[in-house]
């Protein structure tokens, strides 16, 4: 079982390529603040339409935008490997031993651990301004692993994705057809109790949301693990079948080249 | 490998700058015997590293890359693929690294079939690609050591093996350097030395010198005979260059349209050409009279005309070539220059493939 060694192995590649990018690191770390901040101060006053139940602003946009900062890191996650692929390295990987799940798993990892940092910024900026965190240290905790397998769903889905469609301008189209409504038909941005019946039923199926949920929860009142788990176990499922999705596109992208 | 450490590639001894670009006309000749694959190598197949039997691979949009091939490569031999582009070298060699899957037909390499044990295939082959592989956000040692890691070897192995590979590909300062900043021939021989990080049985190169001066070409091939006389490593490479063919094969399939139309040494090959060929320089007005004429002297064979070149094979050159231009003379058409050749893998390829090479500018390497 090379899985694990593999994967190690390339994770090591991509964190190193990733640091050696200061502009792309600088970036990385800004944007969640800039989010946090405009969102803040453009949606401030939803707070106070009645029917929201989400508490102040900055609080229940907290964890909003650590999912919302989720989902856009690991949606672009595919271009990593589009660029192995034009450059050659994906086929002279692929002609190693080195297991395909791996390879899959090594870009997964690092698009989460990317996010687990961009988490942890959005969090101390937050409670700079005002935010708590309800479930202490073990809520900050969940909040972390929701991000990341969140992040994880998705990257895994973004190289899969990737594999199939082989293009750049063909991954971005679907790429933006997706990240937006995903977002807006989840109870990231806004009260679930505010949206029509239709897009609270539709958000029920949408990862993004469950996410929103479980981040949520573990934000806003102590001993969150339990009331989570109804999103947590989901969310992992959608990890998985992704990872799986993604290691099958393999064996199209061998069928297809 | 032993301990004994790689030699920095030192100038060649051909220094020349004779570089050829192929200029392909569309004509198919009458195909050889080989054409249907049945001629295997008088060798035994159950010896053989690499064994392909009857290869069909189409792609999605209907491209026939590979119409049916078939050839055996014997332990420690060097076999090249020569052919035009979209030959189906590539092909060829990607379903062998189990890049790609065939339709039809079977190969074993290294005694494991591509198809069913592709991870077997994997550990025992290195595979250097057509456009490099090197990761451009990493040192070249960075690059070898990740290689080595994928194939599972010890550590301390992998660190020695680096260094071995980086003193033999004279990287200097460089090997520390993000490989983005290397030169195109740097690049192209740190992905040779990918392919070799692991001791592997078997290597394919899919045009490992193109890109590569005379120099560090004729150095490249000095350096894998030396690999290969003490560890009998088997190499199978695709090829444009009819001297590297010659020169570094044991034994050379001619490919064409995605069916292999003659194999043997190059020696064999040559052999099937009997007599001298006769190039002839024309005036481009009276190059069509002058191949009708030519075409209807006797004891003249295989005339072909491209442009003002016109070619063909007599018995002796050097008895017919006064013969040839005082019978155009008389015609009142000039030869502007004239040359005789000895057989040479050009002709055989002309022979067989209905196309000719012709010097031209160099190639550079894919992206
Ligand atoms: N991924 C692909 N999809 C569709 N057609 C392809 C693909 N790869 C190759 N082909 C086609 O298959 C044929 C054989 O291509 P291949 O790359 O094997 O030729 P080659 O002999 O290696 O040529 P070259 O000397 O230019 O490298 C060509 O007609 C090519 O256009
Ligand atoms: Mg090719």
């Amino acid at each position: 079982m090379n899985l694990l060694g593999d994967a190690y192995a390339m994770l090591g590649r991509h964190l190193r390529s990733s640091v050696r990018m200061p502009v792309w690191v600088v970036v990385e770390l800004i944007q969640p603040a800039i989010w946090l901040v405009l969102y803040g101060q453009l949606f401030r006053s939803v707070a106070l339409i009645p029917g929201f139940t989400g508490g102040s602003y900055i609080q229940f946009l907290m964890p909003g935008i650590v999912v919302m900062d989720s989902l856009f890191g690991a949606a672009w996650a595919g271009m990593g490997i589009l660029t192995d692929l034009d450059r050659g390295v994906l086929d002279r990987l692929l002609t190693t031993p080195a297991s395909r799940t791996g390879i899959i798993l090594a870009r997964v990892l690092h698009s989460a651990v990317v996010v687990a940092v961009q988490t942890v910024v959005v969090v101390v900026i937050a409670l700079m301004v005002g935010a708590r965190l309800g479930g202490g240290v073990e809520g900050a905790v969940l909040l972390l692993v929701v991000a990341m397998l969140e992040a994880a769903g998705f990257a895994a889905a973004s190289n899969g994705l990737t594999l199939l469609v082989r293009r750049e301008e063909t991954f971005i189209a679907v790429l933006n057809l997706f990240t937006l409504p995903l977002t807006f038909l989840s109870a990231t941005l806004m009260s679930q109790s505010l949206m029509p019946g239709w897009m609270r039923a539709a958000a029920r199926f949408n990862p993004v949301n469950w996410a929103a949920h479980a981040a949520r929860l573990a934000t806003s009142r102590p001993a969150a693990l339990g009331p989570a788990l109804p999103y947590l176990l989901p969310l992992a499922g959608f990890a998985l079948v992704a990872g799986a999705f993604a290691t099958w596109a393999f064996s199209v992208y061998r069928r297809a080249t | 490998m032993g301990a004994a450490p790689f030699f920095p590639p030192a100038p060649g001894p051909r220094g020349e700058r004779h570089r050829r670009r192929e200029i392909w006309t569309r004509r198919r000749s009458d195909r050889g015997y080989a054409a249907r694959g049945e001629v295997m190598n008088a060798m035994g197949d159950a010896d053989a590293v690499v064994l392909v039997e009857e290869l069909r691979k189409r792609y999605p949009r209907g491209v026939i890359a590979l119409d049916g091939i078939s050839f055996a490569v014997a332990p420690g031999e060097t076999f090249a693929l020569l052919g035009p582009n979209g030959a189906g070298k590539s092909t060829a060699v990607r379903i062998l690294a189990t890049l790609t899957r065939a339709d039809a037909g079977r190969a074993r390499v290294a005694g494991h079939d591509v198809a069913r044990e592709a991870g077997r295939v994997r550990a025992a082959i290195g595979y250097v690609a057509q456009a490099t592989g090197t990761d451009k956000e990493a040192t070249g040692r960075e690059n070898l050591v990740l290689q080595g890691r994928l194939y599972h070897m010890p550590g301390p192995r992998i660190r020695e093996r680096a260094s071995q590979l980086i003193q033999w590909l004279d990287l200097g300062g460089a090997a520390d350097r993000l490989t983005r900043g290397y030169s195109g021939g740097m690049r192209r021989r740190l992905d040779v030395a990918m392919g070799l990080v692991h001791e592997p049985r078997v290597l394919f190169l899919d045009e490992p010198t193109t890109g590569l001066d005379p120099e560090s070409r004729s150095a490249l091939w000095r350096d894998l005979q030396r690999l290969k006389a003490r560890t009998g490593l088997t190499i199978l490479l695709t090829t444009h260059y009819l001297e590297e063919a010659d020169e570094a094969a044991d034994r050379v399939a001619i490919v064409d349209h995605g069916r292999i139309v003659a194999m043997g040494t190059p020696a064999e090959l040559k052999a099937q050409i009997r007599g001298d060929a006769v190039v002839l320089d024309l005036v481009p007005a009276q190059a069509p009279g002058a191949r009708d004429l030519v075409a209807a002297l006797p004891g003249v064979r295989d005339v072909t005309l491209e442009g003002r070149t016109l070619r063909c094979r007599v018995a002796e050159g050097a008895r017919m070539l006064p013969q040839l231009i005082t019978a155009l003379d008389r015609a009142g058409l000039s030869v502007l220059s004239a040359a005789v050749r000895r057989p040479s893998l050009d002709d055989v390829y002309l022979h067989h493939t209905g196309h000719a090479f012709l010097s031209g500018a160099p190639e550079a390497v894919g992206p």
